[in-house]
């Protein structure tokens, strides 16, 4: 029973960050129709920065953690313009590969300028051990879960009150109608690659208060893909409840089978989604019509 | 210059009337959304039957059930060639092997393609060649090969197409990628050709040259036609017979004067307005849906 | 297009190369492949039949991806197999290397099409992602199915030996594997000018279309990951050979990824596209390396960051050739090609 809890709740952690991580990858995906590849890549920079700001600048966490959001936000507008911007309108695989060019881009900056070997990250977050129904999980977890919820939260209510999140619905909706309406459809693919950068970015810093920061962390770009054909790839709660379930599903595959099958089987329930239901649970269904 | 067909073009069996294709109470929705509500029509051999009725009608969802790509819920389609094959039940690979070609409302070319590479990909069905032969480009492969490479040839005669043999398909002007689309539906050696508004979006000039075409495949080569069409003087002209959809219900059949006459045809276009009005040349009149 | 050149038979108006240009730079291309090796130093000779592997792979993925239009990030996973499938026969069963390399194609292909299935389903990015599944798993599979592949370990293949000639000393592996690439060049080529290869073109273009043309959508595209596959398995066994061992980190996401940044740096169906796409990212590294030798002397510091710079080359390539070439290097050449044709009258 201890072991079950405790993986729970290291399922429900990792889910959290999977959630954040799927969260701008299903926004961009909705604003503008493009899978970014580079979503692990926004995690690691997140860590990263978070990591200078506090343990090579000093700052207090508050104050770090907003400069890493604020940098986030820049780096996403800038990927947007520079990058995105000319492939409106070109084949998909053209719109994939740019974004793969970008991860293995971005990779490199991280690398040569922080090194590639693993660094304990200075914990902001406490990491005392307590007592959760009889199983002891880190503190740091815990305010993990706490933290992705209110992130979560602050989305949701970002875009059904505020002007911006809803011209965004308006744009994932249906780009020409928006445009005719006076929405700045560039406006609005910006602020998705803003807000996708931001949020992972702080998947990242949670991620790296738990494990420390480490080249390795990019690999969560790939973790997003079962989260998000499981919830489908337009829809954002589907994105947090994917992330949950596929976090609980590697928690429990990985404490009671083993054999690194938790690595793999993320993977095996993607394909089995794609095949029976490719617009995953929430998504919306597109009927193709000739 | 015409040259002299040297390969068969149609490839039907049935003698001229016999019957070659059966619509029996078909019934097509989506969701709940009728497309196609208990809809029966034949097709005879070597005729040309025009479909007509307003936008959204169903006469395009009608081509696609009898061309596979949408499966209807209730109801059969019967496709004579000697025996009987129940289109339906059948893919719209399978029911292309049976001699049923088509063109589409909006070009569905080969826009990477060649002219000549479209017409040869129509010829798919007839290429026989296994894949190492093919591989190898020997033998019976490259035989083959000129030999349909020659046959392409005589569509490109027919259709006078002549100049745009070896021009990419995605660089040509509207009317002659329709020309190609029929080109290549040809290519299939058709028994039924279904021509979805073939000259929609068309000048005069260029109407008046696919009509020709249309006449000829249909009276030298006695390929049977069903065509979707909104220029009603076209219509007029060259088909045989005459089925009018609307709502997704069929209101009337018959000749073309026998259409003409039908008040609940008059009605469907117009309401209760003026009464020639849909049968008088109208250029304006092909606004696709 | 070529004006002042006429054709009198079908035969020649089909022939692939229909000017006497095409016919010399073709030419001029195996001349040089044949001196090459008689000139080349050991260096050379390893990166020439890198090269040629490379356009092995290339050119299957190209006739999935570019000419058949499913995007497949599985590449990496799809030579796995084939490296693995031809090292097990060879180092644990004696069978000869070239039988294991054939044997290890036809495997390859099997489970290309296995994995190939969704894409009946699926198309544009699905399809990528579900590839893209297929490349985890099946890496998942060669690093814990111990028992057969040796897990993690390196698996030691003995070296290739026929009528008492080592096959992978560079000079005589080039023979062989250039002359390999030839017939794969051939046999795609044809294809191409050929139903199926017309098929496949056709489903990328629209597949709709190509279904009411009497095209089998299942057959044709389970076919199209068949073929590649089958040549990604050739690649995967060459490199078993060449290298006498495989070892799973030369296949991961990161292959797939760079097998289809040469597809497109080269051009997107196009097997000339192919050639420049795989000998520019095979190249592309090497020269970093050079380069960064040639700046040591002032900048000790260049070992360390060497690794990153490389990294960072590669994404900046892609999306540079995205932005600003998207048609690839195949386009740059055509260009080059048309501006030499009617100089000085190019207006």
């Amino acid at each position: 029973m201890d072991l079950f809890i405790q993986l729970t709740l290291t399922g429900l952690t990792n889910g959290a960050i999977l959630a954040l991580a799927a969260l701008g990858f299903v926004l961009i995906f909705k604003a503008s129709d493009v899978i970014n590849f580079a979503q692990g890549e926004f995690l690691l920079i997140g860590a990263y920065v978070t990591f200078a700001m506090i343990a090579q600048f000093g700052l207090a966490w508050p104050l770090g953690m907003l400069l890493t959001l604020l940098i986030a936000v820049a780096l996403g507008v800038i990927v947007e313009r520079l990058v995105l911007r000319p492939m409106i309108g070109e084949p998909i695989i053209s719109v994939i590969m740019v974004t793969i060019g970008l991860s293995s881009l971005l990779r490199a900056i991280v690398s040569s300028i922080w090194g590639n070997q693993p660094k304990a990250f200075p914990p902001f977050i406490p990491s005392n051990p307590v007592n959760v129904l009889g199983a002891t999980v880190g503190e740091d977890r815990l305010w993990a879960i706490v933290i992705a919820i209110v992130m979560l939260g602050i989305f949701s209510v970002f875009f059904r009150r505020s002007r911006e999140g809803i011209a965004m619905r308006a744009v994932a909706d249906d780009q020409q109608a928006a445009l005719s309406m006076g929405i700045s459809v560039k406006k609005i693919f910006a602020w998705a690659w803003s807000i996708a950068a931001a949020s992972a970015a702080v998947g990242g810093a949670l991620v790296a208060n738990i494990v420390g920061v480490g080249p390795e962390l990019a690999g969560f770009g790939l973790r997003v893909f079962p989260v998000v054909i499981l919830g489908g790839l337009d829809s954002i709660p589907g994105a947090v409840i994917g992330g949950v379930v596929i976090g609980l599903l590697e928690a429990y595959t990985g404490g009671y089978i083993g054999q690194g099958l938790n690595q793999v089987l993320p993977f095996i329930v993607l394909i089995v989604i794609l095949m029976i239901r490719p617009y995953g649970l929430f998504g919306q269904e597109i009927i193709e019509r000739v | 210059m015409q040259r002299g067909f040297l390969s068969k073009l149609n490839s039907s069996v049935l003698q001229p009337g016999e019957t070659q294709l059966r619509v029996e109470n078909v019934q097509l929705h989506f969701g709940g959304v009728a497309a196609l509500m208990d809809v029966s029509l034949e097709v005879r051999q070597s005729e040309i039957l025009a479909i007509i009725g307003p936008n959204g009608a169903g006469k395009t969802s009608l081509l696609n059930c009898i061309s596979g790509l949408y499966h209807p819920q209730h109801g059969r389609i019967v496709y004579y060639n000697g025996e009987e094959h129940e289109l339906t039940r059948l893919k719209p690979h399978q029911i292309a092997r049976l001699g049923i070609a088509r063109s589409f409302q909006n070009i569905e070319l080969f826009r990477h393609m060649t002219v000549l590479d479209n017409l040869l990909a129509g010829a798919h069905v007839h290429m026989k060649s296994n894949l190492l032969s093919c591989l190898l480009y020997w033998g019976p492969a490259q035989r083959e090969h000129i030999e349909y490479r020659r046959f392409a040839e005589d569509i490109i005669d027919l259709l006078e197409i002549e100049a745009i043999r070896y021009s990419t398909v995605g660089a040509l002007s509207y009317g002659l990628q329709k020309r190609v689309e029929m080109g290549r539906a040809l290519a299939m050696r058709p028994s039924i050709l279904l021509l979805d508004e073939p000259m929609a979006g068309m000048n005069a000039e260029e109407k008046e040259d696919m009509a020709r075409f249309i006449l000829d495949v249909n009276e030298e080569h006695g390929v049977t036609i069903v065509l979707i069409e909104h220029d009603m003087g076209v219509v007029m002209d060259i088909s045989d017979r005459i089925v009018v959809l609307n709502f997704g219900q069929k209101i009337a059949e018959g000749t073309p004067e026998e259409i003409r006459q039908n008040p609940l045809v008059i009605e469907a276009y117009l309401g209760e307005e003026a009464h020639a009005f849909p049968f008088k040349f109208n250029p304006k009149s092909e606004v696709s849906d | 297009m070529d004006s002042g050149i006429f054709h009198t038979t079908y035969e020649k108006d089909m022939a692939l190369r229909r000017t006497p240009a095409q016919k010399i730079r073709l030419v001029v291309f195996i001349l040089f492949l044949l001196v090459f090796p008689f000139f080349a130093n050991r260096y050379y000779l390893t990166l020439a039949n890198q090269v040629a592997i490379a356009v092995i792979g290339a050119i299957g993925l190209n006739i999935l991806t570019g000419y058949t239009g499913q995007i497949s990030l599985g590449q990496g996973g799809f030579m796995a197999v084939g490296a693995y499938t031809a090292g097990i026969l060879t180092a644990r069963m004696g069978m000869p290397w070239w039988g294991s390399t054939i044997v290890a194609c036809f495997v390859t292909a099997a489970v290309g099409a296995v994995f190939g299935i969704p894409s009946l389903r699926l198309k544009g990015l699905y399809l990528a992602i579900a590839t893209l599944a297929a490349q985890e798993i099946i890496l998942w599979v060669v690093t814990h199915w111990r028992a057969l592949t040796g897990g993690v370990d390196a698996l030691v293949v003995p070296n290739p030996v026929t009528l008492g000639i080592q096959i992978n000393n560079d000079f005589n592996f080039y023979w062989v594997v250039w002359g390999i690439v030839g017939l794969v060049t051939i046999a795609a080529v044809n294809l191409f000018r050929t139903p199926y290869g017309r098929a496949f073109i056709a489903i990328s273009d629209q597949d709709i279309a190509a279904s009411v043309m009497g095209v089998d959508l299942f057959k044709y595209k389970l076919l199209a990951f068949a073929i590649s596959s089958f040549l990604a398995g050739l690649a995967g066994a060459l490199t078993a050979h060449y290298r006498n061992i495989v070892t799973w980190e030369r296949f991961t996401i990161d292959v797939s990824v760079l097998y289809l940044a040469m597809i497109i740096i080269g051009g997107l169906g196009s097997i000339t596209g192919s050639y420049m796409g795989a000998a520019f990212m095979t190249l592309l590294p090497a020269v970093l390396t050079n380069l960064g030798r040639a700046v040591k002397g002032f900048y000790p510091a260049i070992d360390s960051i060497l690794p990153f710079i490389q990294q960072a080359t590669f994404g900046l390539v892609i999306i540079l050739f995205l932005v600003l070439e998207p048609e690839g290097l195949n386009k740059i050449w055509k260009n080059i090609k048309d501006y030499f044709r009617l100089w000085p009258f190019s207006y």
